[in-house]
């Protein structure tokens, strides 16, 4: 699903063909009455046709003046234009969710359920509390956490990632979604959705835009703009009495013309388009946000909470010392811990025998010897291999010294010192010991992941405090903190300090965002602002939180966090934009309008004419050109609309400066050059 | 012209070096804390108190009752006045043996000087007693001026509130900006203008004989006395028709210049009270600076134009560039004694503040030169404005602009630490709307119906369009200067109201125009400072918006041209931009 929406490009025809379609449709008063900026142009668009049917019945021009028929004509056709193109702005964007849904609804093949005390069910009729049982092959019918078994399941109808993955009963990997496919073994699930309202059903509503509600800034804009089309209706009502004063006569068109211009028809077209894109944006990162307002909060957060496992330092840690006991010559204990660990698939496991290789020791080879090798379980947290008599382990330093101690050993004391440095300087240490002698230590050391703290500092720049949350103890958290360049860390932190520092936070008036996959994590992430749950989570993580990102990987919180800020940008710039382009507008509009008021006598111009600074070509082309220029800015902001502005790490004052910059005194400035252009072609190539 | 632009340059000095003083001084009144005038003027505070029967420090009002006592406080105002003006056949101190003015005229009057707007239909010396000056219309000119400064101060407190329900109460703040701050400064004004010639007493109009032959009457009365608050209040309502142009009003080049600081000084130096008043200065510097700007650009436009002249003037052949003995200009409807640079200079500051006082004749000013005072008040008084009034207009702006501003760096928007959401856009927008939507509909209506056009004195062309829109302008804005030939009152030469009339449509749709675009905006305004008080504070970061740099006072300047230039555009090419442009005079 991702790598086929990523490719899918703004002018895929699958898309644009239904969305001119839609846009059409769209042009029901009905649908309109819900953005009032359009909506006026729509009654604006109506006058006018019946301003020039009334010419074509033979009357005069409605309201007064002296335009030509084909003038209201014209314009007529343009607001009709205008409403098409807003129409089509929102169209597209919902078009593209819609293209994903589609996907996604083929997924949703009709299963049917079989109970575990016995009895079958259709999917569709599952409830939350039964029981069901799933074996290899089967498509599991509906959302549940699995409460007997392990299976590997193949998830990629939802995160489009093909690798399988594996579910099991208890810990955090509990979670099943309906419509994926268990590959092997066998599972019980526990239903927790109520019929028709699953994941799969929520992900198709979100990315189709059929659970849109306008979030909070998006209502406070919306009535911005409708305040500011109430001034421009009044300005425009107010001009006839004025203009009359004057002795000049406006027709309805000429006043409807200029209101269309004035009123923010751009970022009224494009406001609904900007808000679905944005999380459009997101779901294209494997992203779902269960609400538009969790997608504004994401760009105010002030504070990440990042665990450190995973997110901040690789899952894995990697050997990086052996630390021989007296006695020992380093090689020997570098051979011994690589055959204890060459069964050992764990990434830890797999670097230990890289390590080893630096001492010159090659993959041993056993054959010719029968090994028995020792798993690693939870009772003995040990691991290793048996041959010839030889007995391997390694594992944590306690259980390593009760294991000598039953062979009929016993631990020198350097181990002790041993154990300690290594936990000091914050790694994790692993005693090697072959029969009843421990021969050392190895240091495991949490990685940083690459490339994290040039992200930190980004988000410093951004204004964004990062706080490490980890279980390790606070001299081990400290270390790894100012490795990777976090603001703060939580140490030996469990859900509930988790939860605390959260509303501490929150007390101080800051927005909190995270991500968690365990039960656990739940009340946290139900308190955070944004809080971000990972697909392999458990079903009450992502229940809890307000995202869910099927790609479960923690660091995307930065990604989340900047397409939020986008949104907010593409919103204030074009609102910007539009309200600076009437400067323009009106330079062209309003010196066609009183062209020959107060002229003196004999002269056809009077000195209103001097404000014509564009010299366009006719008071006709002047207005119309406007008109037009107001019309086709529309579809051509849609890719920016939907693409959203850039955001730039270059903090607030430098981002408002630059955005200023470009969109306000932009907004000022390209209208001029716009509409000349546009008279050019309309006077001088079409004779208006 | 370089001595102009020098007297220009020290009059801002002088009122940039008093700023932060009496900014500091008004902090202290505003905040209820003690100031060096508690020794003296205290006692009287809590007399005040008893006899108005509150006990402030227990009875804090949330926005809601803090509105009910202001306009319950207003109405009052009001209903006194026009019984005041109603009656003044039977009153005191009636040299000239007024009688009382006619119904409609009397509503436009009343509901002027309770707004603080104080537009004059009526002529004071030809139509009213002492007794309704110095009852009447000076006691106005103190309580509505405490009325601005009071909303500020709760709007202040919303804003600087953590997490709070009262706003402060109503009564404190006015009887504490009456008792140490109009009254104190208008005592040693009053005396100070009384020194330079300016008139104190209660005698009839004088009558001389002139060298020539002829006879001229020459007003007297209290005017000293009223003639401060006029300025200090941003009142304007003047004591004599001709307002602060008449010698017994503003008798020197020294009383020109204290009266024009007067004007400017609370509106200015509240901008300091405000930055002390949320705990960070750079956010009051940040508005002084936007005001300031503006301020100046006005200042030299108007200077600019009336040295020029018009096109008009040049083309009839009229001389308007400086000779020896004479600064040249355009000196018509200009005092002698004021010249060129000190009218251009009252101009700008009469109309960027709600004052609205004259030394010069607004109707005489070039195109250009008109388009600032319409500029002025079409940005809606934000440019230090009203007292009061001025900088609580302005932070509607600043909010709006921080709406704006803050969605383009990436968050939602948040003024010191609030969230500015729904409920607070939509106050916002109504409280800077309902002026411009005043004015628009006012003089739209004005300029289309005859009993609109019965109020032109200059016709049908563009001086009495600008005549017409000024007048609404005005009026809505609560400034109360004019593009004087416009008239709500027909008076014939004799003595007393005796045959006067009122022109009831003028009369009846100003007086509404100016209560309505006073009281509205003052409500919405209280109910913003209600809204922000509750909110949390949230610290700010490098990704906040600051709203105490140049950048954003750029972004803020531009929202307040952008909001009022896009308003009032077309209907200023009617009036002053066509006269600027035209060969032909009107």
């Amino acid at each position: 699903m991702t790598t086929e929406t990523q490719a899918r490009s703004l002018l895929d025809p699958e898309i644009v063909r239904p969305a001119l379609l839609e846009s059409v449709r769209k042009l029901d008063p009905r649908v309109q009455l819900r953005n009032p900026v359009m909506f006026v142009v729509e009654v604006g668009a109506l006058i006018t046709t019946v301003a020039w049917l009334i010419r074509v019945f033979g009357g005069g021009p409605l309201g007064g003046g002296s335009e030509p028929a084909w003038f209201s004509f014209t314009i007529a056709v343009w607001l009709w234009l205008t409403v098409v193109f807003a129409n089509l702005a929102e169209a597209l964007a919902e078009g593209r969710g819609r293209a994903q849904a589609a996907s996604l609804r083929a997924m949703r093949t009709e299963t049917t359920a079989r109970l575990r005390d016995g009895g079958e069910k259709s999917a569709a009729e599952l409830t939350r509390g039964d029981i069901v049982v799933v074996e290899a092959g089967e498509t599991i019918p509906g959302d549940g956490t699995v409460i007997e078994g392990i299976a590997s399941v193949d998830e990629s109808a939802i995160t489009g990632e093909s690798a399988p993955v594996i579910r099991e009963a208890g810990g955090d990997r509990s979670a099943v979604t309906g419509g994926t496919k268990v590959l092997s073994d066998r599972i019980v699930v526990e239903i927790t959705q109520e019929p028709g309202k699953s994941f799969l059903d929520r992900m198709i509503a979100l990315v189709e835009g059929a659970e849109r509600r306008k979030t909070p800034n998006e209502i406070a804009l919306g009535i911005l703009l409708a305040a500011l089309t109430l001034i421009f209706v009044v300005v425009v009502v107010s001009l006839r009495p004025f203009a009359l004063f004057a002795g000049t006569e406006l027709s309805e068109t000429t006043l409807i013309a200029l209101l269309v211009a004035l009123i923010p028809t751009t970022i009224g077209a494009l406001l609904s388009a900007i808000g679905i894109a944005g999380m459009d944006r997101l779901v294209r990162r494997n992203v779902l946000a269960l609400s538009g307002r969790a997608v504004e909060a994401s760009g105010d957060c002030d504070v990440l909470l990042l665990d450190k496992t995973g997110t901040i330092t690789l899952g894995n840690r990697e050997a990086t010392e052996f630390i021989p006991m007296p006695g020992v010559a380093e090689a020997e204990l570098a051979e011994a811990a690589q055959m204890a660990s060459l069964a050992d698939e764990t990434p830890e496991g797999r670097s230990i025998v890289v390590l080893a290789k630096g001492f010159g020791i090659r993959e041993h080879d056993f054959a010719g010897h029968e090994p028995t090798f020792v798993p690693f379980t939870a009772q003995t947290r040990m691991s290793g291999v048996d041959y010839d008599g030889t007995r391997l382990r390694k594992g944590a330093g306690d259980a390593i010294e009760a294991w000598i101690a039953t062979e009929g050993g016993r631990a020198p004391a350097e181990l002790r010192a041993g154990l300690d440095r290594v936990g000091r300087e914050g790694g994790t240490p692993l005693a090697v010991a072959r029969n009843e002698r421990v021969l050392g230590v190895v240091y495991l050391k949490d990685v940083v992941k690459e490339g994290m703290k040039a992200r930190f500092d980004q988000l410093r720049a951004m204004g964004i405090r990062t706080i490490m949350v980890t279980g390790d103890n606070k001299l081990t958290a400290a270390k790894i903190a100012e490795e990777a360049g976090v603001d703060d860390f939580l140490a030996e932190a469990t859900p509930e300090r988790k939860l605390e520092l959260i509303k501490e936070q929150q007390a101080d008036g800051r927005l909190i965002a995270m991500t968690g996959d365990g039960t656990n994590d739940a009340p946290a992430l139900a308190q955070a602002d944004v809080g971000v749950a990972m697909n392999t989570g458990t079903q009450a993580a992502r229940e809890a939180g307000n995202m869910v990102d099927l790609d479960s990987n923690p660091t995307k919180l930065i990604e989340i966090v900047e397409v939020g800020k986008q949104l907010l940008i593409t919103r204030g710039a074009l609102t910007t934009f539009s309200i600076a382009n009437d400067v323009a507008k009106y330079f062209a509009i309003l010196p066609a309008m009183f062209a020959a008021t107060y002229a003196l006598a004999g002269e056809g111009s009077g000195p209103l004419d001097a404000l014509n600074v564009m010299s366009l070509g006719t008071p006709e082309s002047a207005i119309l050109s406007a008109v037009i220029f107001n019309a086709l800015i529309i579809p051509l902001l849609i890719p920016l609309s939907l693409r959203g502005v850039r955001y730039r790490p270059i903090g607030a004052t430098g981002l408002l400066r630059r955005n200023m910059l470009i969109y306000g005194l932009g907004g000022l400035i390209v209208p001029f050059i716009g509409i000349k252009a546009i008279d050019l072609v309309v006077h001088n190539l079409l004779g208006a | 012209m370089a001595q102009g632009w020098l007297q220009i340059a020290v009059f801002f000095a002088v009122l940039l070096a008093l700023v932060k003083p009496v900014g500091i001084y008004l902090a202290g009144v505003l905040s209820n804390q003690r100031v060096f005038l508690t020794p003296i003027v205290g006692p009287i505070e809590r007399l005040a108190y008893k006899a108005l029967r509150v006990r402030p420090d227990e009875q804090g009002q949330d926005w809601k009752a803090y509105a009910r006592s202001l306009i319950v406080f207003s109405l009052f105002s009001w209903v006194f006045l026009y019984a005041i003006l109603r009656t003044q056949g039977v009153q005191p101190f009636n040299p000239g043996g007024f009688d009382s003015g006619p119904w409609d005229v009397s509503f436009n009057t009343a509901s002027s000087f309770v707004t603080n707007t104080n537009w004059q239909y009526y002529g004071g010396e030809t139509t009213l007693t002492y007794f309704a000056q110095m009852a009447g219309l000076a006691v106005q000119n103190f309580v509505s001026a405490a009325v601005g400064i009071a909303v500020l101060a709760a709007l202040i407190r919303g804003i600087a509130a953590r997490s709070a329900a009262t706003l402060g109460n109503f009564w404190q703040d006015l009887v504490r900006i009456l008792l140490y701050v109009l009254l104190p400064i208008s005592i040693l004004g009053a005396l100070f203008l009384a020194s330079q010639g300016v008139v104190q007493n209660l005698a009839d109009s004088t009558v001389v004989h002139t060298l020539t032959g002829g006879t001229q009457i020459l007003a007297q009365g209290p005017v000293a006395s009223q003639e401060v608050i006029k300025e200090l209040g941003t009142n304007g309502g003047g004591f004599f028709n001709v307002n602060s142009s008449y010698p017994f009003e503003n008798s020197s080049g020294l009383t020109n210049f204290v009266e024009m600081l007067l004007i400017l000084i609370i509106p200015a130096a509240l901008t300091y009270t405000y930055g002390r008043m949320v705990g960070s200065q750079r956010q009051g510097w940040a508005i002084f600076g936007a005001m300031a700007a503006l301020f100046v650009v006005a200042v030299a436009v108007v200077y600019f134009a009336e040295q020029h002249g018009t096109v008009a003037q040049h083309a009839a052949g009229l001389h308007t560039h400086a000779f020896d003995g004479s600064t040249g200009g355009n000196m018509e409807g200009k005092e002698q004694r004021f010249g060129i640079a000190n009218s251009s200079l009252w101009t700008a500051v009469t109309t960027v503040t709600s004052c609205g006082a004259v030394n010069s004749a607004f109707e005489s000013l070039t195109g250009l030169g008109g388009a600032v005072p319409f500029a002025n008040l079409g940005f809606g008084e934000v440019i230090f404005g009203g007292v009061g009034t001025g900088l609580y207009s302005m932070l509607m702006y600043v909010i709006l602009a921080v709406f704006i501003g803050g969605l383009m760096v990436g968050r939602t928007p948040e003024y010191l630490g609030k969230k500015i959401q729904a409920r607070e856009i939509k106050l916002v927008t109504m409280a800077v709307l309902v002026t411009p939507l005043a004015v628009l509909l006012s003089a739209g209506l004005a300029s289309a119906t005859d009993a609109g056009k019965r109020s032109l004195y200059a016709g049908v062309n563009p001086q009495g369009f600008s005549e017409t829109l000024y007048a609404y302008l005005s009026q809505a804005n609560n400034n109360g200067s004019a593009f004087a030939g416009y008239t709500g009152f027909i008076q014939p030469n004799a003595p007393g109201n005796v045959g006067a009339y009122g022109i009831t449509f003028a009369d009846l749709l100003g007086g509404a125009v100016m209560v309505g675009a006073r009281f509205l905006p003052i409500v919405l305004v209280l109910a913003v400072a209600g809204a922000l008080a509750g909110k949390r504070v949230s610290p700010a970061g490098l990704g906040t918006m600051r709203t105490d740099n140049p950048t954003f006072v750029v972004l803020l300047v531009g929202i307040v041209i952008l909001v009022g230039a896009l308003t009032f555009f077309p209907a200023l090419l009617l009036g002053p931009v066509v006269q600027s442009l035209t060969t032909r005079l009107f």
